[in-house]
């Protein structure tokens, strides 16, 4: 995983609210047992049927932040949709509010999720709708958005930020544990279930 | 929605507070905790499925690293099985398309590779993951449960703790049984008194979703509490906790009864004996203390709830059957209203057109959320000396193999079959259309599963979620409808 501290990039206006991960990488994406290449698979409804779908429009080409509506990621918890969001070549994904599992998978896999309220990300919105060329910069360092002269700041929790920031693998971190889960797996109830043999 | 909101303070007055019972769960099985780092919870059973696993056994496979507890690792095959009858499920010959059948492959080598059970497409445990886990006796009280699966609320029924994964935990749970997880807020969702006749648990949580909007349980562990959920069989109590996760809910569970203990007993992997009577002392402990506190609460009355249908793309966007297609003039947010005007334009419908004229054109029972025995007596009992409309095709595809055979025992697969409908083998089918039962650009569907996404049930695909009375009796009139209209 990169590390990841401050980014500067363009940004795409994604003016939807409720953008469920159906959308953003279709089921029939999900038969692929690889990790990279879901590019192809991004938004690919909207990009197929809606010509003036934003990333139709050449003037978002490259850019690297995308800027949805609240309610981002809602859905199947498909980590696919992290993968072709990052495979697009997006490092930032900003909303006023993201699902849950959508937000957890997107951190552990170097995708950087920034909630800003609904009315600064309108402004966002405005502003790259007026001018694509905008450079937005986001700073995890600092926990700012930054975009011509404004300044926002954001939460995000300090061991996620530590992680993104060391570019840290989570299971490596759990194995620096494995003596409290051996002491654990020691005083588990006697009946609970193994998937390798039933009881009677 | 109205949420009260408390403080959390633990200690009040010098006394302890009791817990939630989802705060036992959690703590009974935090590994280890340090401040400003989330838990690492222990996990009981981590359940596979061929969609989400093949990049995490990738990523053990390229670290070096083995399966940790493939004891505690159970997987099986469904999203891509095909469910037609007349198919041979041995080997993958069947399996048509070449993505599919490659998933499906690569489950089995992987499971090979790293000791892991799985029953595959064919045999006589395959089924939806949700559905063989209570079927087994592996879903239990007091367990932590997960899958990459967004659906393994399920499994919180039983009083569990049973919450979807991303590829990337499912790689973690493999190879260290635990996942570092922050802890999330708790809300109780209370129902009082009966339901109505002809009124089900896919009404309950269709109305709770509808109330409060596809991101209302965002961030909470919800406990399903009250005489309604109470009064459910297991069945119904899954298809209510199967749902959790469209509300936003990370996950949600129902405190463990009688109901729950009797459904366990003597199944192939419960406790015997002396262990028996000692889990079900330590499952009885598994109730939210009269002193503890929800960071939040919802409360509806069961006489309030009808049969509910969607109109929308989104589960959220549903109302009672009774009720019209939604002006979206009407709503007073700006993004929902955009969202409602959006969805009508995707599902082809005009607003204030009565929910019961909808025509459909294929009805669907089955999924995790409603592929159950019961659910498919239901459906079967509407369906019964009636015939599916003309112009509409029915499929109904029973959860697991097991459920296909205790249905056959029971004749219900004739019942079907003589209403013109199809009776077809156990899968996940076409609640999300990856094998090949899927919606056709434009077509309509009146669907027992969880989901009305856009292009859901396939491309351009219009789905209707309802209950299994709703769908059997829309199957029966070809436009939305419910036993009550026959």
């Amino acid at each position: 995983m990169d590390k990841f501290t401050e980014h500067t990039g363009t940004a795409v206006p994604l003016r939807r609210s409720n953008v469920d991960t159906d959308q953003i990488i279709p089921a029939v994406y999900l038969k692929r047992i690889t990790r990279t290449g879901f590019e192809d698979g991004l938004f690919n409804a909207w990009r197929t049927n809606e010509p003036d779908f934003v990333l139709n429009r050449p003037v978002y080409d490259g850019a690297t932040i995308l800027v949805a509506g609240p309610d981002f990621g809602t859905g199947s918890s498909r980590e696919h949709a992290v993968w072709a969001l990052h495979d697009y070549g997006f490092k930032v994904v900003i909303s006023p509010r993201f699902a849950d599992i959508f937000r957890g998978n997107s951190l552990k896999a170097g995708l950087l999720t920034v909630e800003l309220a609904e009315k600064i990300v309108q402004r966002l919105w405005d502003d790259i709708e007026q001018d694509p060329t905008t450079q937005v910069t986001v700073d995890l360092v600092e926990r700012q958005v930054r975009w011509s002269g404004e300044v926002h700041d954001f939460d995000l929790d300090d061991y996620s930020r530590w992680r993104l920031m060391e570019g840290l693998d989570d299971i490596g971190l759990t194995l620096r544990h494995t003596d409290a889960v051996a002491a654990y797996e020691q005083d588990r109830k006697p009946w609970l279930p193994t998937s390798t043999a039933s009881v009677g | 929605m109205r949420f009260n909101r408390f403080s959390r303070f633990n200690i009040k007055g010098g006394m302890t507070m009791g817990k939630t019972l989802a705060e036992k769960l959690w703590d009974s099985h935090v590994v280890r905790s340090a401040a400003g780092e989330p838990d690492l919870l222990y996990i009981d059973m981590h359940l596979v499925h061929e969609v989400t696993s093949p990049q995490a056994f990738e990523g053990l496979r390229l670290a070096g690293r083995p399966v940790h507890r493939p004891d505690l690792t159970l997987a099986t095959e469904d999203h891509n099985t095909p469910t037609d009858y007349t198919l041979p499920l041995v080997g993958t010959s069947s399996i048509k398309d070449e993505v599919s059948r490659t998933q499906i492959e690569a489950l089995r080598a992987n499971c090979e590779e790293f000791g892991v059970t799985i029953y595959p497409m064919g045999d006589a445990e395959q089924g939806i993951v949700h559905v063989i886990g209570p079927q087994l006796g592996i879903t239990q009280p007091g367990m932590t449960i997960v899958c990459g699966d967004s659906h393994t609320s399920t499994h919180g029924a039983f009083g569990a703790l049973a919450f979807g994964i991303g590829t990337s935990q499912v790689e973690h749970v493999l190879a260290t049984q635990t996942l570092p997880m922050d802890r999330p807020k708790t809300m109780a969702v209370t129902v009082n008194g009966p339901l109505s006749p002809g009124v089900t648990p896919k009404d309950v949580i269709l109305a709770v979703i509808a109330k409060t909007g596809t991101g209302g349980g965002q961030g909470y562990m919800v406990e399903y509490r009250g005489s309604t959920f109470e009064a459910m069989t297991m069945e119904g109590r899954m298809t209510v906790c199967n749902m959790s996760i469209e509300w936003g809910a990370r996950a949600g569970m129902i405190a463990p009864d009688q109901t729950t203990f009797d459904y366990v007993k003597g199944r192939d992997h419960a406790p015997r004996g002396a262990e028996w009577d000692a889990a079900v002392e330590y499952w009885t402990s598994l109730r939210t203390d009269d002193d503890a506190e929800f960071d939040a609460e919802i409360t509806l009355d069961a006489a309030d709830i009808t049969p509910f249908v969607t109109w929308g793309t989104n589960p959220g966007q549903g109302a009672p059957l009774a009720d019209i297609v939604p002006f979206p003039s009407a709503i007073d947010d700006a993004s929902e209203r955009a969202a409602a005007e959006k969805a009508l334009e995707y599902m082809g419908l005009t607003a204030g057109t009565p929910l019961r004229e909808i025509e459909v054109q294929t009805v669907f029972v089955g999924s995790c959320t409603n592929g159950r025995i019961e659910d498919l007596r239901a459906a079967a009992d509407v369906i019964k000396g009636h015939k599916v409309a003309d112009g509409v095709r029915m499929l109904v595809v029973p959860g697991s193999v097991r459920v296909r055979k205790q249905a056959e025992e029971e004749g219900l697969d004739k019942v079907f079959i003589e209403a013109g409908a199809d009776w077809r083998q156990a899968g996940c089918s076409m609640c999300l259309g990856m094998n090949p039962d899927q919606l056709a650009p434009g077509e309509r569907s009146a669907s027992t599963s969880n989901r009305n996404f856009e292009g859901r049930q396939g491309k351009g695909g219009r789905t209707h979620l309802v209950s299994p009375l709703v769908a059997a009796a829309t199957a029966i009139t070809g436009h939305l409808a419910s036993p009550a209209d026959l």
